[in-house]
């Protein structure tokens, strides 16, 4: 038998995808230029809530480059409205078109797009056209635009109310009767701007002859688009092709059909040519997804030990003034993970979707969940602080434990697997807990501000089976064996940074028992990847790995009957292991796939009925998400007079199963807690009391730097998942949801000495040197 | 009106006709055909577009065309040698210092000029000389690290 | 992202510069862009040519002269952040540089550039006002020099006049009893409260910069915004700028002393 291949499962291997990047020989959106493009550039309203009275474009058609300038009035009617896959019953829907009609509603709605020959002109162009705006009122408080006498964002839906959903289980009046307390405290989850480096972008191709339409776009759900496409355009599915070329960052921003996608598919249509658009920096700014915007009021019944009985919350969600792809979904997965990893019979979740003229909300790292571990982790605090407990062991005190998994919570979900005190307990050996605490005594009798924050999280990803998933949640994957034993694997996840050319091959070298070298991983194009439902909420490696493992399965066990026919014996007496097919107890009559490929493609000497080749297709369908977890902890000190946050440690472990590459994982942590540490510090999408955007470059949207990272000291506990044959959870979220609370946590700590008890984020120097000064103020 | 402008990039000699107001980065995409300099925004903070011009590190959003009329640029087209990754590019493919890859030639030019000016920088120097450059996928970490095995590597190299 | 067109012209020297600026009244100046060119990426400024004086020569140098130090308005923020000069003798200059920016800002962006330029938060005038600098401005009847104090009228605005170019920076030199201390706009790294303390002797000169509409000399730490309104946006209130001037005020005063 050949010596036994050399396993990749669990090394941290440097990426394939790599060498392309670090020599700039990628290809982005920006860098594709096909023969005869055009450019595309977008007028948008200055204003956010305006009658668009006339617009006159004479003088911008007349600029030489220029081929042509639309107007809502000339597109609307031949493009369907943007799409929301959301399925609440009494959603009202304002059916964003491609361009403004008569109003325009946010600062930055698209209200005439240029094509010219060149870039530079198109933007000349804009400058051309002369719009007549009749300001209107603008909401911009949603909170405010539930009172009766506000203004409407949409005049035809006769209220700012975008839908109303409960999610309630468990007998909550009796939960709060019961109750020795309740715990009560408002939070406002800011809103937050994704800020992916590259922006979005787009070309479309049609091609007459063949009535087909490609469309190249900046996006992680090629798909997705493919499947929503048709209802915009009218081109049938299977005559469109999209491809996501090499993506710079999308964290849920481009997990979406935005308008400027469908409108380039009808302008190459109408104008017989591929168009280009890409996205500025503010246009980034005002006119792609936000995400978070909910201000919750909740409410904790409990026992005077600690003991969790009810969670009550209502939010009120700032939907922005239209509706994207999930913008409705959000909240709900909020509700979804109310209890976090804590035991409690009764929740209730009531939230009012409301409409304001800013930009629609949407899935942004995390999609609702940070918001839930948020509020929970907050709460676990405040619970402490309320009955003078330990928030460690309130905590412990509301776990459930290992034998108790699968756990169902109040909210209708099954956690898979866990073990929240064994990562806690990790979480509290790597950070030397009893000498942190020591160090904050010291510091504190010295008169610092110095802060301990943990939070203990659980999330829920992978998505998902596909009862919960508006168009499935399943995963396709091919792994085709070529002629030559090489392999490919075309995956339908469509990874942009998360690494799945590497850790895939990793999967298939193992299981075939190849070389690494030999494995090519295809991605993100529907032509090449057939079927997909792409990438988001950490789904990729679990759901999408999880069809590549059915794949192989199904290999191997051609792979047995060939073999056996041309080892001359029965398919059940064959072996397969570390890429050798044997017959059992004679190892040394073994073929490999080196063998066996050529022999399967030529097909001279196949058994009856077998089908030449060695290629196969499997769709994975989930049986349940996955919920990875884990314990951070943090502590910072506070200078009293600046406001100034210092991290002074980091600790995190994080369980998300068997890690494939821990390199990866690793990355993704670190990556997550940089979003983390930017939300609860210093990011915000600032909107004026007249919904004009602030915050519209990165002059004023502040984001995160390498000076603002705290050295890391991570660990890992691997608890499998049950929910899939690779047992792994994911991890592209987990970060971002469990730092929040531990940094936030972490800074009130370090307030409470003075009294405080909370503050919402962002907790912005001047907002902490405020929270100080008051509390001065009332100790005199 | 046009004028010509004249560059050496990567050792290659580039004239093109050009406005005076084509930005240095479309100049580089656009004219000269080398795209592994991204752009990322318009208010030179993210970095995406840092390219060497005369040793030094510059935005070349931030610059005409013009400007660089006659003068020597590097972008990360030209760090590798004979096939040979320049060992900056060899740390973040090492060290797991990219996800998407879009800040990459930026931070890995930043890199190249702060090793240059300092071959041995603390953790803390680096994140200094990465200050002008955004990454929204990595938090850093890594990207410090591979720094610090450039550093580390072209000691050796320097050493022998 | 994209600027208007302009006609591009490259002055021999300054003269000609000037003579050039004199001739057209939209014509704005180019140093390092860095402050020009992004408002012109963002169509706020839209001038009909632009004038770059880049590749004059001897606009950009440190040298000693007496008991002052002359830096050309040309040399880059880098220049004065790495000189060994300045460090010796008037070290404020190099850590105030340091702060500016990030490095490929410093690498290109001018100290002149950057002065005429005015940003309310940018922070060369911090120390130019605690140093007492004086500032040579060129134009068509020659050169002209203004102090410090005169030289800020008002946000974005100098005595620099629209056919003048800023020529050359003249500072004392100092002992090492020096220093800047800045609270930074989280975003864009501009100064919401900058404060550059210069002891000389028994005196202590207090440079203020991100606090008000201009730049301006505070008499005392205690008092220091009592002449001034300071500005209120969303990176920071009147208030909080005020207590920072205050905060780093001090703090500049101590660590000035702790370097004697």
């Amino acid at each position: 038998m050949a010596a036994a291949t050399k396993k990749y499962v669990g090394q941290p291997l440097k990426r394939v995808e790599d060498p392309r990047l670090i020599k700039g020989i990628a290809t982005y959106i920006d860098d594709m230029t096909l023969p005869g493009m055009l450019h595309v550039a977008f007028l948008r309203s200055p204003y956010a809530h305006a009658k668009i009275n006339s617009i006159n474009t004479d003088a911008a058609k007349a600029l030489p480059g220029v081929i042509g300038v639309f107007t809502g009035a000339e597109v609307n009617d031949k493009c369907g409205v943007v799409p929301c896959a959301s399925q609440m019953p009494d959603l009202k829907n304002p059916n964003h078109k491609v361009l403004a009609g008569g109003r325009a509603y946010f600062v930055g709605h698209a209200v005439a797009v240029v094509v010219a020959t060149d870039r530079y002109v198109a933007r000349d162009a804009l400058d051309l056209i002369e719009v007549d705006y009749e300001p209107l009122p603008a909401v911009s408080d949603p909170q405010k635009a539930l009172e009766k006498n506000s203004p409407l964002t949409h005049p035809e839906l006769g209220s700012n109310t975008a839908f109303t959903w409960t999610l309630a289980n468990g007998d909550i009046d009796a939960a709060f009767k019961q109750a020795d307390r309740v715990v009560h405290q408002c939070m406002i989850h800011q809103r937050l701007t994704p800020m992916a480096i590259e922006p979005r972008g787009c070309i479309a191709s049609h091609h007459p002859g063949e009535g087909t339409m490609t469309l190249w776009t900046s996006t992680q759900i090629p798909h997705l688009i493919r499947t929503l496409l048709p209802g915009m355009i009218g081109v049938a599915e299977n005559k469109l092709r999209i491809v996501a070329p090499e993506v710079g960052g999308g964290f849920g921003s481009k997990l979406n059909l935005y308008a400027e996608e469908a409108l380039c598919c009808h302008l190459a249509m109408r104008l017989g040519a591929p168009v280009k658009w890409i996205e500025t920096r503010r246009e980034n700014a005002m006119s792609t997804i936000h995400g978070r915007d909910q201000i919750a009021d909740y409410e904790i019944a409990v026992k005077k030990d600690g003991t969790l009985l009810g969670i009550k919350s209502r939010t009120i969600a700032d939907l922005g003034s239209y509706l994207q792809l999930l913008t409705p979904a959000i909240p709900t997965l909020t509700g979804l993970m109310l209890g976090g990893c804590y035991k409690c019979k009764a929740v209730r979740m009531d939230v009012t979707g409301v409409y304001t003229n800013k930009m629609a909300t949407d899935a942004y790292r995390g999609a609702g969940r940070p918001e839930a571990t948020y509020a929970i982790e907050r709460m676990m605090d405040v619970i402490a602080d309320e009955l003078g407990l330990d928030p460690i062991k309130v905590r412990q005190k509301n776990f459930p434990k290992p034998g108790e998994f699968p756990f169902n919570t109040p909210t209708g979900l099954t956690y898979d697997s866990g073990n929240y005190q064994g990562a806690l307990k990790k979480a509290q050996q790597l950070v030397g807990w009893e000498k942190l605490l020591k160090q904050r005594d010291t510091a504190r009798k010295a008169g610092k501000l110095f802060g301990i924050g943990i939070s203990t999280y659980v999330e829920i990803c992978a998505l998902g089976p596909s009862k919960m998933m508006a168009a499935g949640g399943w995963e396709w994957g091919c792994v085709r064996i070529e002629m030559s034993a090489k392999v490919t694997v075309i995956t339908g996840t469509t990874p942009h940074g998360q690494g799945q050319e590497t850790s895939f091959a990793q999967i298939v070298a193992d299981r075939l028992g190849v070389p690494i070298e030999d494995i090519v991983v295809m991605r993100g194009d529907t032509a090449v990847a057939h079927y997909g439902r792409d990438t988001y909420g950490s789904r990729a490696t679990a759901v999408g790995g999880s069809a590549i493992v059915m794949c192989i399965d199904k290999l191997v066990a051609k792979g047995k009957i060939l073999a056996a026919h041309l080892l001359r014996t029965k398919p059940n007496k064959i072996e397969f292991r570390d890429g050798n097919f044997f017959i059992k107890g004679s190892p040394k009559k073994s073929v490999t796939w080196k063998q066996l490929a050529p022999e399967s493609y030529l097909a001279k000497n196949i058994p009856p009925n077998f089908e030449p080749g060695f290629e196969a297709s499997s769709f994975f369908e989930p049986s349940n998400c996955t919920y990875p977890f884990g314990t951070h902890i943090v502590a910072v000190q506070i200078d009293r007079e600046t406001g100034e946050v210092t991290f002074v440690k980091y600790t995190a472990v994080d369980d998300c199963g068997p890690q494939i590459n821990p390199l990866l994982v690793e990355g993704q942590v670190q990556g997550g807690i940089a979003h983390s540490l930017g939300q609860v510090l210093f990011e915000r999408t600032v909107y004026d009391e007249n919904a004009q955007l602030i915050t519209g470059e990165f002059m004023d949207y502040a984001m995160p730097r390498a000076k603002d990272i705290p050295e890391y000291l991570l660990g890992s506990t691997v608890t499998p998942s049950p929910s899939n044959p690779l047992g792994i959870k994911g991890v592209g979220e987990a970060g971002t949801i469990g730092a929040t609370p531990a940094i936030a946590n972490a800074v009130i700590d370090a307030l409470s000495p003075l009294g405080i008890r909370h503050l919402d984020l962002p907790l912005l120097p001047e907002k902490i040197w405020k929270a100080i000064q008051q509390a001065k103020g009332s100790q005199k | 009106m046009k004028t010509l402008v004249k560059i050496k990039v990567n050792g290659v000699r580039h004239e093109h006709e050009v406005e005076p107001r084509v930005l240095l980065v479309h100049f580089l995409r656009d004219h000269c055909k080398l795209t592994g300099t991204h752009v990322g925004c318009e208010t030179s903070i993210c970095g995406a577009c840092t390219i060497l011009l005369d040793g030094k590190a510059v935005k070349s959003c931030t610059m005409f065309a013009v400007q660089a009329d006659g003068s020597e640029i590097t972008t990360v087209e030209g760090l590798a040698r004979d096939g040979q990754l320049h060992p900056v590019q060899e740390g973040f493919w090492e060290c797991h210092g990219l996800q998407c890859g879009y800040c990459t030639p930026g931070m890995i030019m930043s890199a190249v000029e702060l090793l240059g000016k300092n071959p041995k920088p603390t953790r803390e120097e680096i994140a200094c000389g990465i200050e002008g450059n955004l990454c929204r996928c990595t938090g850093y970490s890594h990207i410090i690290d591979a720094i610090e095995f450039a550093a580390k590597k072209m000691a050796k190299k320097g050493a022998k | 992202m994209i600027p208007s067109s302009f006609d591009y012209f490259r002055p021999q020297n300054l003269d000609e510069a000037v003579k050039f600026l004199s001739q057209h009244e939209d014509a704005k100046v180019l140093a390092g862009g860095h402050s020009l060119i992004p408002a012109m990426k963002l169509r706020l400024a839209q001038p009909g040519t632009v004038i770059d004086i880049s590749r004059i020569g001897d606009l950009s140098y440190i040298r000693e002269q007496g008991d002052k130090i002359l830096i050309g308005a040309m040399t880059t923020h880098h220049d004065i952040e790495s000189s060994a000069l300045l460090k010796e003798k008037c070290p404020l200059l190099p850590e105030v540089a340091a702060c500016i920016g990030d490095v490929q800002v410093r690498n290109k962006g001018t100290i002149g550039g950057s002065l005429v330029h005015a940003d309310p938060a940018a922070d060369w005038p911090a120390p130019i006002l605690a140093l007492d600098a004086e500032l040579e401005i060129a134009g068509s009847n020659g050169r002209r020099a203004v102090s410090a104090s005169e030289f800020f009228v008002d946000m974005m605005q100098t005595a620099v006049q629209p056919n003048e170019i800023l020529s050359e920076i003249r500072i004392p030199k100092t002992a090492k009893s020096v220093a800047y201390v800045k609270s930074a706009q989280k975003a864009s790294g501009f100064a919401i409260a900058g404060v550059a303390v210069v002891i000389f002797g028994n005196q202590t000169r207090i440079g203020v910069t991100g606090v008000a509409a201009k730049p301006f000399r505070a008499s005392s730490v205690e008092n220091i915004c009592a002449d001034v309104e300071p500005l209120n946006d969303i990176h920071a209130s009147a208030e909080f700028r005020a207590h920072l001037a205050q905060v780093n005020a001090r703090r500049a005063v101590e660590l000035a002393r702790s370097r004697e």
